[in-house]
C-alpha cells in the first residue's frame, strides 16, 4: 500500500462506501492475512513459514482489491477505528498455537471458498479470480487438519481444543449481508449446509468430534459484521495500524 | 482499380499492424521479475496493448498471475520503462483481473524455459474450480527427469509455486503449480 498521497485523515473515507456488503469480505482478507503475518519467523517448521506467508499474501491482494473499490485503500486498512471494521470475529482471533491457526483456516477458507464460488458465477471479477487461490488456502488446512487430528495423542488434543473454541465464532459466517448484487444475491442457506457438510467430513476424517456447542456467544447484539469485535482485536489493529498513523502518507 | 486514397489507407494500416506488433513485442519482452527466464508474453500475462494515437499515448493491459502478486508493480514500471526507451511519450498499465490468468496461459516456449531452469511446468487442462489437482498426474523433475517426485509443501518460494522432492536423485525443485 505505497500510492496513498498525503491527505488529511478520514476526508477520503467519507467518501468511501461503507456500507457495501463487498466491505466485510474486505475486511475478513485484511484481517487474517495480518494475522498469518504475524507468524512470520515463528512457524514450527520453514514449509510453513512460506505457506502461511504465501496465503497472507494472496488475502492482502484480496483485500487490496476490494479496498480499491470501495475508496482509498490505506484510509479503509489503516484509518478507521475498531468499531468500523466489518470482518467476522473468527478471523481476529489470535493465532494461538499452530493446531488453533489450522482451525481457523480450515474453518475461514471452508467459507470463502463457498462464497466466492457462488459470487463468481455472478461475475464478480475478484472472486472469479481468488476462488482458485481459496482452494489452495482450504486444501492446505484440511491435509494440516487431518494430520495434526489423526497424528499424536498431543496433537489430536490440540486440534480438537481448537475445533471446540472457535466453533463458536462460525455461526456469523452465515449471517446474510445485505446489499446490492452480486454479494445480496448470495444463498446463504445452501452456503452453511455445504460448508456444514465440508467441515463435517474433514473433522470426522480426522477423528474430531464436531463441536454440538451453539455457533454463536452469548451476546446476541451481533457480532464483527456489526463492528462488536473482541478484545484482541484492537490491539491487533493497534500494531497494524500504528505505522501509517505515525507517519502520515509516508511511502516506501 | 485501386484509387490513391485507397493506396493511402491500405498503407496506413498497414503501418499501424506493423507498429502495433512493435509496441506488443516490446512490452511482451519485459523478462518476470521473479522468474526473469522467462518474459511477459511467455507468461500469458499482457493481455493488450493500445495506442491511442498514431505516435501517442499507448496503454497496456496485465493480469496477475495471483491476486496478491507483489510482482505486478514491478512489471508495470519495467513496461513503461521499455516503451519509454523506443520512444513512447506517454504510458498507462492498468490491471485487470477478468479473464482470470491461468496456468495454461503460460505458452508452450515459457513451458520449455521454466523446465531448463529447474522449474517444473505446470500441467496443462487447467478447468475452473480445478485448483488442487486431485488426480496424480507425474511431474517430472527438472533435473534428472523422473517421474518418481512427493510434495512436500503446497506453497514455495513464491505462492505459485509448490515446493517438491525427487525421489530418484534427491534434488528439492519447485513445480509451478496448476492455477
Amino acid at each position: 500500500m505505497t500510492r496513498s498521497e498525503a491527505r488529511p485523515p478520514g476526508e477520503g473515507a467519507q467518501l468511501a462506501q461503507l456500507d457495501s456488503p463487498l466491505l466485510p469480505l474486505a475486511d475478513d482478507a485484511l484481517v487474517l492475512s495480518h494475522r498469518l503475518g504475524e507468524w512470520a519467523g515463528h512457524a514450527p517448521v520453514l514449509e510453513e513459514e512460506l505457506a502461511l506467508a504465501n496465503i497472507a499474501l494472496d488475502l492482502l491482494g484480496q483485500a487490496r482489491t476490494l479496498y480499491s473499490e470501495l475508496g482509498d485503500e490505506d484510509e479503509l486498512a489503516f484509518l478507521r477505528e475498531e468499531r468500523a471494521f466489518r470482518n467476522c470475529q473468527l478471523v481476529e482471533q489470535p493465532n494461538g498455537d499452530f493446531a488453533h491457526t489450522m482451525i481457523r483456516q480450515l474453518y475461514f477458507s471452508a467459507y470463502q471458498e463457498l462464497l466466492f464460488t457462488q459470487l463468481a458465477e455472478r461475475g464478480h471479477p475478484l472472486a472469479a479470480k481468488a476462488v482458485k487461490e481459496t482452494e489452495y488456502h482450504r486444501d492446505h488446512a484440511e491435509h494440516w487438519t487431518l494430520r495434526l487430528g489423526d497424528g499424536t495423542p498431543e496433537s489430536h488434543a490440540r486440534a480438537q481444543q481448537a475445533a471446540d473454541a472457535l466453533w463458536r465464532y462460525t455461526g456469523e459466517l452465515f449471517q446474510p449481508l445485505q446489499g446490492p448484487e452480486p454479494v445480496g444475491a448470495v444463498d446463504w442457506d445452501a452456503l452453511r449446509e455445504s460448508w456444514t457438510e465440508r467441515i463435517t467430513r474433514t473433522l470426522e476424517a480426522a477423528t474430531l468430534v464436531v463441536p454440538a456447542a451453539p455457533q454463536h456467544g452469548a451476546w446476541t447484539a451481533g457480532a464483527g459484521r456489526q463492528g462488536l469485535h473482541t478484545e484482541s482485536f484492537g490491539r491487533m489493529l493497534a500494531e497494524m495500524q500504528h505505522l501509517h498513523r505515525s507517519h502520515p502518507g509516508a511511502s516506501w | 482499380m485501386v484509387t490513391e486514397a485507397e493506396r493511402e489507407a491500405r498503407g496506413a494500416s498497414a503501418a499501424g499492424e506493423r507498429r502495433q506488433r512493435d509496441l506488443t513485442a516490446w512490452a511482451g519482452s519485459v523478462p518476470d521479475p521473479e522468474l526473469p527466464v522467462i518474459t511477459l508474453a511467455e507468461l500469458g500475462v499482457l493481455r493488450g496493448v493500445r495506442e491511442t494515437a498514431p505516435g501517442g499515448p499507448v496503454e497496456v493491459e496485465i493480469t496477475p498471475t495471483y491476486t496478491g502478486c507483489p510482482a505486478i508493480e514491478t512489471m508495470a514500471t519495467d513496461i513503461e520503462r521499455v516503451l519509454r526507451e523506443n520512444g513512447v511519450p506517454e504510458v498507462t498499465v492498468r490491471t485487470v483481473l477478468a479473464p482470470p490468468w491461468t496456468t495454461d496461459d503460460i505458452t508452450p516456449e515459457g513451458r520449455r524455459k521454466l523446465a531448463a531452469s529447474g522449474i517444473a511446468p505446470p500441467r496443462g487442462g487447467s478447468a475452473p474450480g480445478s485448483g488442487p489437482v486431485a488426480l496424480a498426474l507425474a511431474i517430472r523433475c527438472p533435473n534428472c527427469g523422473s517421474t518418481e517426485t512427493t510434495l512436500i509443501s503446497r506453497f514455495s518460494s513464491t505462492a505459485c509455486k509448490a515446493l517438491r522432492r525427487c525421489e530418484a536423485c534427491r534434488e528439492p525443485f519447485d513445480h509451478f503449480k496448476e492455477l
